[in-house]
């Protein structure tokens, strides 16, 4: 830990404060992208379907470095930097794509799927002039490879050689949820990114928050889509930074929000065209609504019959990609697809629902310029990170900060 | 070329962007046939051949869901567009229809007086011109894939 860092110290009332530093220390990025992006952590890549055959590529961050992902000829998953040995260079500039060896533009040095530097141009010389000693040893600067796992259609790498295998990483209740949801092979629907004017941290917390999310989303409550009085749970990781919101479909017509005169519950609002809302229990278990989160920035989102990944791409210390991939089945028959379109206006920047917490992160990122020293209230819940029934509680909010601070050694 | 459908075309887009400009959303769907289709995607999106929308919409009342969703559920900061537009291409249609393709580019200016090219793009309609020119199908293609914080008023 650097001396600025060292001189940070966390609130002594612990999980249930957060120091708002945090969200605005510029020498912190840094130290983060490195002890806890590149450290012991998982990190969604792509789904596989993004690599539909051999000979394969798309690009995607860990943290915000740059990675490719492959698939080589052999089938196999590969990801590395996307950073040239020699001077350091993008080798992919393209998302996405077909190749049978990746080729840097600057000096055309060559890679194998793999991510091993294969061939270097002139390395000889021209004519016996020029070209690298006999003894050089470029390959030793190749980019980095990352350990690669793919579950259930998921892939993810991790930087740090040590990084516990990606199951015990997650935890076998976020197996359980990730495997119900990646049910059948996926097809790509399509995707978009989000471009929130907040600290990534920031984004993460109010994905944890299972308090908010009927309460800022009028949508979601109006339409009891999600309610706190929604029979449900939320499971949190035994390191804290994983977890699990749910709440069932069933409608159990409580009327708490009225009584609370709560503006999120709107009675006497309707729908014109509600086949907007048409949905099927695909799982067959009626949950209606599984977010789940990977530490440090991973996101797996079932709305009803709307299905998307979304990752994150940190860009400074208060701005953040938010890359939503969405997606069904190669089983969906046309009008489950249709259906799936159709239930895509509930997300991303336009989402009926999830438009507003691109703005509600910025307001905080806002709302904390000039209170460094001040904190944040997480009590909702009480003060620990257990798993629980009910919803009206922070504990995944602090299970991040429980995983953060161990990552970074506050 | 039919200059006449090329102004009719025109001035339909134009009363359109002016409306929303003009925070006149109740009068946005009006623009669109009753089984009007609309839709916001990326080119890359269109480029994969890929279905996702950001919003999508099939008929009027779908719209004017939005439209009231916008006055009355989402939480958002006050803000609106101008939209500049270009001059539309039109393509020879069928059913007295005609395609149009209108590039545009839109400036979103926030209650705090900040400014920024929010998005730019490409209109790909097929117009009803029988009687009050409406749009059968309206496709907003934005040049980026992503957008700043939230795309919540109309394109």
């Amino acid at each position: 830990m650097n001396v600025h860092a060292a001189a940070r110290q966390w609130p002594a009332e612990g999980l249930t404060r957060v120091p708002y530093w945090i969200y605005s220390d510029h020498h912190l990025y840094d130290e983060e992208m490195a002890r806890i992006f590149r450290g012991r952590t998982w990190h969604f890549l792509c789904l596989e379907a993004e690599l539909p055959k051999p000979n394969t590529f798309r690009t995607s961050h860990l943290g915000d470095m740059p990675v490719v992902v492959t698939r080589d000829k052999d089938g196999a998953v590969h990801a590395f930097e996307n950073r040239c040995a020699h001077r350091g260079s993008l080798l992919c500039l393209k998302e996405r794509g077909e190749a049978k060896e990746i080729v840097c533009c600057y000096h055309n040095w060559t890679y194998d799927l793999k991510g091993n530097l294969a061939g270097i141009a002139f390395r000889r010389g021209i004519a016996g002039k020029g070209g690298m000693a006999p003894d050089a040893k470029p390959e030793s600067h190749a980019p980095r490879k990352l350990k690669v796992e793919v579950l259930a259609g998921l892939v993810f790498g991790a930087m740090d050689e040590d990084s516990p295998p990606l199951e015990a990483y997650l935890g076998s209740e976020i197996v359980a949820r990730i495997r119900r949801v990646m049910r059948a092979p996926v097809k790509v629907l399509g995707g978009y990114s989000q471009m929130l004017p907040s600290n990534w941290k920031l984004y993460m917390e109010n994905v944890k928050d299972s308090y908010h999310a009927s309460l800022l989303h009028t949508f979601f409550t109006t339409f009891r889509l999600n309610r706190l009085s929604q029979y449900g749970g939320l499971v949190v990781s035994e390191a804290g930074g994983n977890h699990i919101s749910f709440s069932m479909a069933a409608d159990v017509a409580g009327k708490e929000y009225e009584q609370a005169g709560l503006r999120a519950a709107q009675e006497g609002y309707t729908l014109e065209a509600p086949e907007l809302l048409e949905s099927v229990d695909e799982f067959g278990d009626g949950i209606g609504l599984q977010i789940l989160s990977v530490f440090p920035g991973f996101v797996l989102q079932q709305i009803r019959n709307s299905l998307a990944v979304r990752r994150i791409i940190p860009q400074g210390i208060d701005k953040t990609e938010l890359v939503w991939t969405v997606f069904g089945f190669t089983t969906d028959d046309e009008s489950m697809t249709e259906l799936r379109l159709r239930q895509a206006n509930l997300i991303g920047p336009s989402g009926f629902i999830s438009m507003e917490d691109g703005a509600a992160t910025g307001f905080v990122q806002r709302g904390v310029r000039g209170a460094r020293d001040e904190v944040s209230v997480v009590e909702m819940g009480g003060s620990g990170t257990a798993s629980e029934e009910s919803r009206v509680s922070e504990a995944a909010v602090r299970g991040f900060w429980k995983s953060y601070r161990q990552y970074m050694g506050f | 070329m039919d200059i006449e459908q090329q102004l009719r075309v025109q001035d339909l887009n134009a009363r359109y962007v002016e409306a929303i400009d003009d925070d006149r959303l109740e009068a946005w769907p009006d623009f669109f046939v009753e089984d009007g289709r609309y839709r916001v995607t990326t080119a890359e999106n269109v480029a994969q051949n890929l279905p996702l929308s950001m919003m999508y919409a099939t008929s009027r009342a779908m719209l004017r869901d939005r439209v009231k969703a916008l006055r009355q559920a989402n939480v958002y900061e006050a803000q609106r567009y101008r939209h500049i537009i270009g001059a539309p291409r039109i393509a020879v249609g069928e059913g007295g229809m005609v395609g149009a393709r209108t590039p545009f580019a839109v400036v979103r200016i926030m209650h705090t007086g900040e400014m920024m090219i929010f998005a730019t793009g490409c209109y790909e309609d097929r117009v009803a011109l029988g009687g009050e020119p409406r749009f059968a199908e309206k496709t907003v293609i934005l040049d980026s894939r992503a957008v700043d914080t939230l795309l919540a008023i109309p394109l």
